[in-house]
């Protein structure tokens, strides 16, 4: 990738808390006005990975840049050109949320921050609490005004680290729209996950981080095709016929499922193993009720490449 | 230009929250007017003897002002804590401010608000009978030698808030200072005191800042002791100074 395309570059980052790798060896690269979501559960080095791009922290080596600058040499200048949305709401309590605005407003030097608050108290609906004091404001209403301030400045690169995380689906869902409309304006959004399904609707490009460690890489339709093996679902008109399918395709990687009948068979996809799996079946007379092809999910890949993972170790 | 105008935009801030919590400023002040009628009313009598012609409400008047400042203090590291425990620490430390003016805000409203409650006591005493003839000169110098303490103090109580893991915790250095204002010359004479006692209020910062203080409202004068309170206030505002950015610049939330 032509570095002027790069918002984020990150190579061979290390870091480790005492003896624990929280990183090892992390690189990517994160495209000028694209989403990126880093996946991965609790523990994975997300944050750790956002502290050191926000310049919070410093790496024990490798190189990060924010819009071509170094995130250790030039932390003032990334600054400059990045907002961050932490885990919880970073907003101040004992003042109202206009007063949250202005203050935002003002460290970053913006022409009028009383305008810039009025604009964003009406964008975010916020603004017939405007003037209540934020201790009172709901979860809900707490995130979109941290999202509000982090939007003051115009950064060109946004951090969101786990917007969603403690959300009610309805707000999860005004998070997503939010992340969306500032991803179409051209703004670089940078998120950390542990849901699937976030990343798989939000993000350009999805890295899946493990233990300190990027497993899989690539769009979510890329990550998807990492799945060779298609799965397919067999539903039978009785027990018998599941158990003496499980029997006939005791070759396959097959789980029944008793309650309703089903079999789910994994293949690797190709027309000629799904013809002949049904042959099989025909031929020894066991009766196939519905059949279906089910389409890979991030779900799937994500622990496929977990599990890959732990046997090359 | 830019730092001066954060610094304050901070102040600001830190002074919305200080007025909205109009409770804490009556707890400063409450504690220092307590001793102050204490000393005065209950063991007033038993300590004039040692006095010769200083009255003891004028001699304990500094003493007092100085804990005013140690109990307003505490509220200084309880609300850097308050950021650093909540979050916004993280959103201040990610936008291109200099540390210096976060945390130079939180300086300079506790130095004002302190400064308030400082002449809210210093009311009190005056009606409870203390005098003074010193001139504006004199309450200048007394002046700037306390914004020097509360300064000095407050980056103290920054560094707290920083180090702190919670915000309980953080107010709690202010006790060791508190306790230092009663083994000085604050509330009796040293020459009272016990020979290791003595030579230990002697030699620590409280006694010659308050026997400084003190010169400046009776005799008019700084007195001997005031480039050693001097060099106290000084020392201690660029170790805590240091302190503080240091323990910034580690700190995420």
């Amino acid at each position: 990738m032509n570095e002027n395309q790069a918002a984020i570059t990150v190579s061979h980052l290390k870091k480790s808390y005492k003896k624990v790798d929280v990183l090892q060896d992390v690189s990517f690269t994160v495209k000028k006005g694209s989403v990126f979501a880093l996946l991965g559960a609790n523990g994975a080095g997300k944050t750790t990975t956002i502290n050191i791009l926000t310049t919070l922290q410093s790496a024990d080596s490798g190189t990060s840049t924010v819009d071509g600058y170094d995130t250790v040499k030039q932390a003032k200048d990334v600054r400059n050109h990045i907002s961050l949305t932490g885990q919880f709401a970073a907003v101040d309590d004992i003042l109202t949320a206009r007063e949250n605005l202005e203050l935002i407003g003002d460290l970053r030097h913006v022409d009028n921050p009383k305008q810039t608050a009025e604009t964003l108290l009406k964008k975010f609906d916020l603004d017939d609490a405007a003037d209540r004091r934020i201790l009172t404001f709901s979860g809900g209403m707490r995130r979109r005004l941290d999202i509000a301030m982090s939007l003051i400045g115009d950064p060109s690169i946004i951090f969101f680290d786990e917007p969603t995380t403690g959300l009610d689906p309805q707000s999860r869902n005004g998070m997503w729209d939010t992340i969306k409309s500032l991803a179409d304006s051209g703004t670089t959004i940078f998120l950390t996950t542990q849901y699937l399904e976030e990343a798989d609707i939000l993000a350009d490009k999805i890295a899946i981080l493990n233990k300190g460690k990027i497993v899989a890489e690539g769009t979510a339709a890329e990550l998807k095709k990492l799945l060779t093996h298609g799965q397919v679902e067999l539903k039978f008109q009785s027990e018998n016929h599941l158990n003496a399918a499980i029997k006939l395709l005791k070759d396959l990687k097959t789980t029944p499922d008793t309650t309703s009948l089903s079999l789910a068979v994994s293949t690797n996809g190709s027309v000629a193993q799904l013809t002949q799996l049904l042959t099989i079946l025909e031929r020894a007379g066991v009766e196939v009720a519905e059949f279906a092809q089910k389409p890979p999910t991030l779900d799937d890949v994500f622990f496929k490449v977990i599990s890959d993972n732990k046997e090359t170790k | 230009m830019s730092m001066i105008h954060d610094t304050w935009t901070m102040a600001k801030r830190s002074l919305r929250h200080t007025t909205r919590s109009m409770d804490t400023i009556i707890t400063v002040v409450v504690t220092p007017i307590a001793m102050m009628l204490l000393f005065v009313f209950v063991f007033g009598d038993s300590f004039q003897k040692s006095l010769g012609d200083i009255k003891y409400i004028d001699f304990i008047t500094p003493a007092i002002i100085i804990m005013t400042v140690v109990s307003g203090i505490a509220y200084a590291a309880v609300r850097v804590s308050m950021d650093a425990q909540n979050g916004i620490i993280n959103r201040f430390k990610t936008m291109p401010v200099a540390p210096s003016s976060i945390l130079g805000g939180h300086a300079m409203s506790s130095t004002l608000s302190n400064l308030f409650s400082s002449l809210l006591v210093l009311l009190i005493a005056l009606l409870i009978g203390f005098r003074s003839d010193a001139g504006i000169a004199e309450w200048l110098l007394f002046t700037a030698l306390l914004v020097l303490f509360t300064l000095a103090t407050t980056w103290l109580a920054i560094f707290f808030g920083l180090f702190a893991k919670t915000m309980e915790g953080a107010g709690a250095f202010s006790y060791i200072l508190l306790l230092l204002i009663f083994i000085s010359s604050g509330f009796t004479p040293v020459d009272n005191m016990h020979p290791a006692l003595r030579w230990f209020a002697e030699n620590q910062p409280m006694t010659p800042i308050i026997e400084t203080m003190r010169s400046l409202m009776t005799n008019g004068v700084a007195g001997d002791s005031a480039m050693i309170a001097i060099a106290w206030c000084v020392g201690l505002l660029v170790m805590s100074y240091t302190l503080a950015l240091r323990a910034y610049k580690n700190k995420t939330a």
